[in-house]
């Protein structure tokens, strides 16, 4: 390259050569940008993407003790929720009843309306939620209070006679059934 | 140039006039090099490149990274096993440590070499040693965070190498450690150095550099005037640019192969009451730790203050001493044969120490097993931690059955609705936990039956239990610690 003695004689020298550059440096920062912002984002993502808490099927109790099941009967499931790198571990209480055919159902004990566990009152052949009183059926159907849906049935299999259950949570308030990941 | 007949299109012409970017670019851009654009000047702009990567992967791994020494491990690792593109930006981050001291020595070797400290430059090389410094308690304090095994055991050894400085060192390792001994306040301290403290001086350094370089201007070729150039110069835009940014492209490709190829590897999980262990430093500390073996006992204030203090002091004041404008190496041949028995020294102290590593077959052999736990860890599927709230859980459930029923009751009544799973406590509702402390087990029972005021008002039903259930309730409510 010929020596010059001023920026702007050398602007005006080879213009052509000059904006080639600029051509050539604007592909080296496109790449090296390319390059980091990739993972980058992928590495952002992940939680958003990747399914954090994955479906688990937990144990019930074992199918004979409920075949004489006259009335729903509380068991305690043990679920593991993913939390990002952490783990709780712990117990969420299901109704095992009946539906109208006769076939071995779970529900989640968690009230339709904001939450709260719903508790089966023998006397009064229904649920009734001690928190602001919604009522359902022995098979969960709503009967009535401010409840927008009936209790939540769980997917469930027996498993060498064992009753299994997949335990989720769903959105309150709302009319259908929705899943909360 | 931007009077007449102004060829910008109306926004960059709109932006100028507001923000002067263009002198301010045209400023930057066209700074002259004597002698022109050459391979030997694109250390420094390397050096700033590696510098904001670091930031940058720096920042995303502090999304999933928690400073504790509870967590740190356990983040890591997930980040190094789990997320997407974890493991690779993790690696570009620790690569990127070796790189810019690499770098770093290549461009002190570069302005060494090329006389660029002589001609009213002090102040550019003062702000480069401090960087050089910084450079280091980066490196330092970054080594910490993973908290594995190497990490803890190096940390452990490095600060207590910084305890046999006289009179301060012992200060200065507490205040590093938060107390006498290494946990998870030292961890906080480390992270808070990484990523905030030395960070900003580093900021503030390379500004007083790169305008002190800017005001100095570039020293050129070996034969060319510090003080006033002669050669014709070229603009620094485009060629010296073009150069720089190739030489930052590979830079990246580099460091994003071996990233890919070679992932950097997490070890097992700190373990304090291992006495096997044998804590090796990153490489380029290998030298210094080989140093300091033979400094010990009545020599250690030559060995470990005065030697290092006049190393420092001789390359600090560099261009206070060399006053001479003689910039060709081969014309200087004193301060030429110091520094390179100096880079010498340093890098037979590494072979040698490699060397001992290797022929002593105690030493062979726990380094190769502490390989093998490293591997078999990284093998290993990531194991989420347990949450403090389970861990309650189990430990409540085997200790009393009363409780353990109570807790069944707890969940079953919706009380965790409100009070949280394991009574932690929620918006709704306070904390349970450490309520027996609070009330023994008749005021318990009494407030559940019969609730204040305060607590009606804020929602709290009154349970409808058996006696024996209310029994339980409340040895489970005691049982919250």
């Amino acid at each position: 390259m010929p020596p010059v003695e001023s920026v702007t004689q050398k602007q005006s020298a080879d213009p052509s050569r000059r904006s080639f550059l600029a051509g050539l440096l604007a592909a080296g920062g496109a790449a090296v940008g390319a390059l980091l912002a990739v993972p980058l984002v992928r590495f952002a993502l992940y939680p958003v993407l990747a399914r954090t808490t994955e479906k688990s099927w937990s144990d019930v109790g074992k199918v004979d003790e409920f075949q004489s099941l006259t009335a729903p009967v509380q068991k305690l499931v043990t679920i593991e929720q993913r939390d990002g790198w952490r783990k709780t571990i712990k117990q969420q209480p299901v109704y095992v009843t009946k539906d109208s055919q006769g076939a071995l159902i779970v529900i989640s004990a968690v009230c339709t309306h904001l939450g709260c566990s719903v508790r089966w009152i023998g006397e009064q052949n229904k649920f009734v939620c001690p928190c602001h009183g919604g009522m359902f059926s022995a098979e969960g159907k709503l009967l009535g209070g401010p409840p927008p849906r009936s209790l939540d049935q769980l997917e469930t299999k027996v498993e060498d006679g064992t009753l299994k259950t997949q335990y989720q949570f769903f959105r309150p308030l709302i009319h259908t059934k929705e899943e909360l990941a | 140039m931007a009077d007449s007949a102004d060829p910008r299109s109306g926004f960059r012409a709109w932006l100028d006039h507001r923000t002067g970017i263009d002198s301010l670019l045209r400023h930057a851009l066209d700074e002259p090099i004597p002698g022109g654009a050459k391979i030997a000047y694109v250390f420094g702009s390397g050096l700033l490149f590696l510098f904001l990567s670091q930031i940058v992967t720096g920042v995303f791994l502090a999304m999933y990274y928690v400073p504790s020494a509870d967590h740190a491990h356990t983040t890591v690792a997930y980040i190094t096993k789990e997320v997407t593109g974890g493991s690779f930006l993790r690696s570009i981050h620790a690569y990127g440590s070796s790189a810019i001291i690499i770098v770093l020595l290549l461009h002190i070797i570069q302005t060494f070499m090329y006389g660029s400290y002589k001609g009213r430059r002090e102040l550019v090389w003062i702000a480069g040693c401090v960087l050089l410094t910084l450079m280091l308690g980066m490196a330092f304090t970054g080594y910490l965070l993973p908290w594995d095994q190497k990490a803890y055991f190096a940390t452990t050894v490095g600060t207590n190498i910084l305890s046999e400085i006289p009179w301060v060192g012992n200060g200065i390792k507490e205040l590093l450690r938060g107390g006498t001994q290494m946990g998870t306040l030292t961890v906080s301290r480390f992270f808070m150095l990484h990523v905030f403290l030395i960070p900003a001086f580093i900021f503030v350094f390379v500004a007083m550099h790169v305008y002190s370089f800017r005001k100095a201007g570039a020293a050129g070729p070996v034969t060319e005037d510090p003080i006033v150039p002669k050669l014709p110069s070229e603009p620094f835009y485009p060629k010296q640019l073009v150069m720089d940014m190739g030489f930052a492209v590979l830079i990246i490709v580099l460091l994003g192969f071996l990233a890919y190829l070679w992932p950097t590897e997490l070890g097992p999980k700190s373990d304090p009451s291992d006495t096997q262990f044998l804590p090796r430093p990153e490489w380029y500390y290998v030298p210094i730790f080989q140093y300091l073996k033979y400094w010990q006992g009545s020599t250690a204030l030559l060995g470990i203050l005065v030697i290092p203090g006049i190393v420092g002091l001789l390359l600090v004041g560099l261009p206070f001493f060399d006053r001479s404008m003689e910039r060709r190496p081969w014309k200087r041949p004193i301060s030429v044969g110091i520094f390179t028995a100096v880079l010498l020294g340093l890098a037979a102290l590494g072979v040698i120490s490699h060397r001992e590593d290797t022929r002593n077959p105690g030493v062979a052999a726990q380094l190769h097993a502490q390989r093998e736990a490293t591997r078999a860890f990284m093998s290993a599927k990531f194991e989420p931690e347990l949450s403090g709230g389970s861990l309650a859980a189990e430990n409540k459930a085997l200790a009393n059955p009363d409780a353990a029923k109570g807790k069944e009751i707890f969940e079953a009544q919706s009380c965790n609705a409100c009070h949280g799973d394991n009574g932690v406590g929620t918006a709704a509702a306070p904390k349970l936990i450490g309520i027996g402390a609070k009330y023994d087990a008749a005021k318990l029972q009494s407030l559940l039956l019969h609730p204040t005021a305060k607590m009606t008002a804020g929602g709290m039903p009154t349970p409808d239990l058996k006696d024996d259930e209310m029994k339980q309730l409340i040895a489970y409510l005691q049982s919250l610690k």
